[in-house]
């Protein structure tokens, strides 16, 4: 094979069992698929938003063990979440929840065999990121009011 | 033999012979796998907004307040299945991503059982302390 002058040659070099190279399409791989489509972004994100999810069960278990620890301990976890920081964080966990909320509704409906076209496919995608900022505006809405 | 007219035995399953004796093919645990992903995560559906619901609008409460509402029987129920699924989908979601990225089987198996112990540890800590206010 000579030097490369398309980039899109970069999906045609396969190797074979013995390590031989040769020319045969291959599945787009990361540095040449564009990540940026709405199926792809919103598929990596969901996966991105369940890990921040992840980190947020935990702080929702330091708060119940400092409730049941005592007064100090509790403060300690509200002057946290009352911070600058502790509400920039809290910010983004509201955001990563409603995410992962809505585009796990979004596979439910996939597993039960509905959604699966490409007009659908969109039109669910801008409704899982239109909601996730009405609900997340929502909720820190409630949150101020009550506060 | 009743079938002496030569036809082939019935193969009752899809998985050859040679297959089973080898382990190969989805025989695992990914079916439960899979559906304990989903059943946690419609269960987790109305808990988890209850859970955001009333804390978004309590925040900042004092420890007292927190204690008696963590307390009451109907929240502590509440707050220990929301522990339990949350932590169960939480260990099954996590393993998916590193089986999917790690790079060695050590690794993997290392990472994933990492990933369990801590859920569970978790879990415990969360639910010990609900009971701790609440019983």
């Amino acid at each position: 094979m000579s030097t490369m002058q398309d980039s899109r040659e970069a999906t045609m070099i396969g190797r074979r069992s013995d390590g031989t190279p040769v020319r045969r399409p291959l599945s787009p791989h990361l540095q040449v698929y564009d990540m940026l489509q709405m199926t792809s972004a919103l598929s990596i994100s969901h996966r991105i938003t369940g890990v921040i999810w992840s980190v947020g069960a935990a702080v929702m278990v330091w708060w119940l063990v400092a409730a049941a620890s005592g007064p100090e301990a509790f403060g300690n976890v509200q002057w946290f979440l009352g911070s600058f920081l502790g509400i920039l964080f809290l910010m983004g966990l509201t955001g990563a929840a409603w995410f992962h909320t809505l585009a796990g509704i979004r596979h439910l409906l996939w597993d039960a065999g509905w959604g699966y076209d490409i007009p659908t496919v969109y039109k669910t995608g801008r409704a899982v990121l239109i909601g996730t900022g009405v609900l997340t505006a929502l909720t820190w809405l409630a949150l101020l009011i009550s506060w | 033999m009743s079938h002496s007219t030569g036809e082939a035995p019935r193969q009752s399953q899809l998985r050859t012979p040679l297959g089973r004796v080898r382990g190969a093919g989805s025989a695992k645990s990914g079916v439960a796998h899979w559906w304990g992903q989903r059943v946690t995560s419609i269960a987790l559906l109305p808990l988890t907004i209850w859970f955001i619901a009333s804390l978004a609008t309590s925040a900042g409460m004092p420890h007292h307040v927190a204690q008696a509402w963590i307390g009451h029987p109907l929240n502590a129920v509440l707050l220990l299945a929301l522990i339990g699924l949350t932590f169960h989908h939480i260990a099954a979601g996590l393993q998916v991503v590193i089986e999917d990225y790690a790079s060695t089987e050590g690794s993997k198996i290392a990472a994933v059982l990492a990933v369990k112990f801590v859920c569970v540890l978790l879990a415990l800590a969360a639910a010990l302390a609900v009971l701790r206010i609440a019983v």
